[in-house]
């Protein structure tokens, strides 16, 4: 399908996979109630902070922290590939494949679909934070605001392509969900979800800037925290954006290439 | 009675172990994936205890590996015996073959409970002495004999609590049909239980006391271990853990009771 086709497409997905989210909003609550780990997190390192603070984190900034941690969580969340290796199993794929479109773009949308819902939690969230903490909790100038919402964008699409990448690793083995646990795991490590990548020992903290985990969570909760200045913050969004290229180009040669081996089987 | 359904125990152990030697590399993949699990597990107890002096509300870097041991042990439990098990109930309630289960001459919650192992989790228990002994020589002395052995009557009323949560849980799934995520909720909350429970205040310490009693689970024993539990505490524990299991049996009688097939 042509690229002008596509984009005409594109809203309609999008709608779709918004219905989808409010019908399954039962669901979706059980998802969102499954992502508090900010909040045990947060009273683990308040607990610490309590006598004496964490190299530059007092209890409150800890709080403030782990905060817009849970709003980045929400806002950069994806499962494709849960999705794509239920689908190659069950066979249902074949029905994707007949659509003028390809796949990739219906898992976009939908995973993008349950968005505005999670408004309704994020925003709330955030003013509370503004409030009780003061306007440290959001960025400070408008370049920060930019900054932040592109390494949104980027958090997500990292997190995306990689589900997209590891989902279509099922292609060619019978199930990858087990190599996503194992990237989830790495993630929980030393994305900065479970503490700021700042507490790392220092030899680690070099490695974590070349991984990609931070730039899915950490990356863009530092920008919304105001914890860098606009030269640091620059460097580490173009390493963010490299990510992306590295996997937007891996995930889809690797699904093209997983797709001529597809035989919908149990289908 | 009891022989009879310890037989069927023992098939049940042997039919999920052919089964998960049948698919090697999912086997070997598993054990690797625990191994992994259990390591991340410890890293934020490196990164809090950083520097060697601090304290976390009283627990010192030692003693707080105690209850990570603790939730090492009760996590092998939970996703090698229980998980696995009554994530089939799930799937069981949805395809509407929960049906057959229910016609079988033995009782339903047993055949559920029973139905899929994951031996490999077994390894979390070699790591959760590890991780004890290590602890051990970080405080620099052994843990008395009765501390151990009440220890081990609290691994009994956690395993217990475990269970009937899960039991209430799965009981949740007659209400709600689709819950796979269920699973991915219950385990994510069990990860609080890796800190020591005077970290949490307010809402939270009554939670984590009362309605999911995870620090009961935990804490508790890591506190019989060296030897300051109260009394008190041990018997609160045990009558605790007794209530919410006849609890989530009723709760389970009453769910199977209601429950119409969900293919007619």
């Amino acid at each position: 399908m042509s690229v002008r086709g596509t984009l005409r497409a594109l809203p309609t997905l999008l709608r779709v996979g918004v219905s989808e989210a409010v019908a399954y909003r039962a669901e979706m609550l059980v998802w969102v109630l499954g992502t508090t780990m900010p909040f045990i997190s947060m009273a683990l390192w308040t607990a610490v902070a309590r006598y004496e603070p964490v190299g530059r984190y007092d209890s409150h900034e800890f709080v403030r922290y782990f905060l817009a941690t849970f709003v980045v969580r929400q806002m950069t969340g994806a499962y494709a590939a849960w999705q794509i290796n239920f689908e190659v199993r069950q066979g249902t794929l074949a029905m994707r494949l007949l659509r003028p479109i390809s796949p990739l773009w219906s898992y976009a949308a939908e995973n993008l679909g349950t968005f505005p819902l999670r408004l309704f939690l994020v925003v709330p969230l955030t003013l509370f934070s503004v409030s009780t903490l003061g306007t440290r909790s959001v960025p400070g100038t408008a370049w920060g605001w930019g900054f932040f919402l592109l390494a949104l964008v980027g958090g997500w699409l990292i997190t995306f392509l990689v589900n997209v990448f590891v989902g279509s690793l099922s292609l060619y083995i019978e199930s990858s969900n087990r190599i996503m646990d194992l990237w989830f795991a790495f993630f929980l490590v030393c994305s900065g979800y479970l503490y700021p990548v700042e507490l790392f020992p220092p030899v680690l903290r070099g490695l974590l800037d070349w991984l990609p985990f931070r730039y899915q969570i950490g990356l863009p909760v530092e920008l919304m925290t105001n914890a860098h200045g606009f030269t640091e913050a620059l460097g580490l969004l173009g390493r963010q954006w490299l990510w992306v290229a590295l996997l937007l180009g891996l995930s889809i040669l690797s699904w093209k290439r997983g797709l001529k081996r597809f035989a919908a089987y149990g289908g | 009675m009891f022989r009879r359904y310890m037989r069927l125990l023992r098939v049940r152990l042997r039919a999920s172990s052919l089964l998960a030697m049948q698919y090697q590399a999912d086997f070997l993949l598993d054990g690797l994936i625990s191994v992994f699990w259990m390591a991340s597990a410890l890293v934020p107890l490196f990164v809090v205890f950083q520097n060697a002096q601090r304290q976390i509300e009283g627990w010192s870097f030692g003693e707080s590996l105690l209850v990570i041991g603790w939730f090492t042990l009760l996590q092998g439990i939970l996703e090698g015996a229980i998980n696995p098990s009554l994530q089939g109930v799930v799937e069981h309630i949805r395809k509407g073959t929960l049906d057959f289960v229910l016609l079988k001459p033995a009782d339903a919650q047993f055949l559920v409970s029973t139905e899929n192992f994951l031996p490999w989790r077994a390894l979390n228990l070699v790591a959760a002495l590890i991780i004890f002994g290590y602890g051990f020589h970080l405080i620099g002395r052994a843990p008395s004999l009765p501390g151990v052995a009440i220890s081990l009557v609290l691994l009994g009323t956690s395993v217990l609590l475990l269970y009937s949560l899960w039991i209430l849980t799965v009981c949740a799934a007659f209400y709600v049909v689709k819950v796979d995520n269920l699973t991915y909720l219950f385990s994510s909350i069990f990860d609080a239980a890796r800190w020591p429970a005077s970290v949490f205040r307010g809402v939270l310490a009554f939670v984590f006391t009362f309605v999911i009693p995870l620090s009961v689970m935990t804490t508790f024993p890591a506190e019989a271990l060296l030897g300051r539990l109260p009394w008190t505490a041990l018997v609160w524990a045990i009558l605790g853990s007794l209530l919410f299991a006849f609890f989530s049996r009723r709760m389970w009688l009453h769910s199977i009771g209601r429950y119409t097939s969900a293919s007619s």
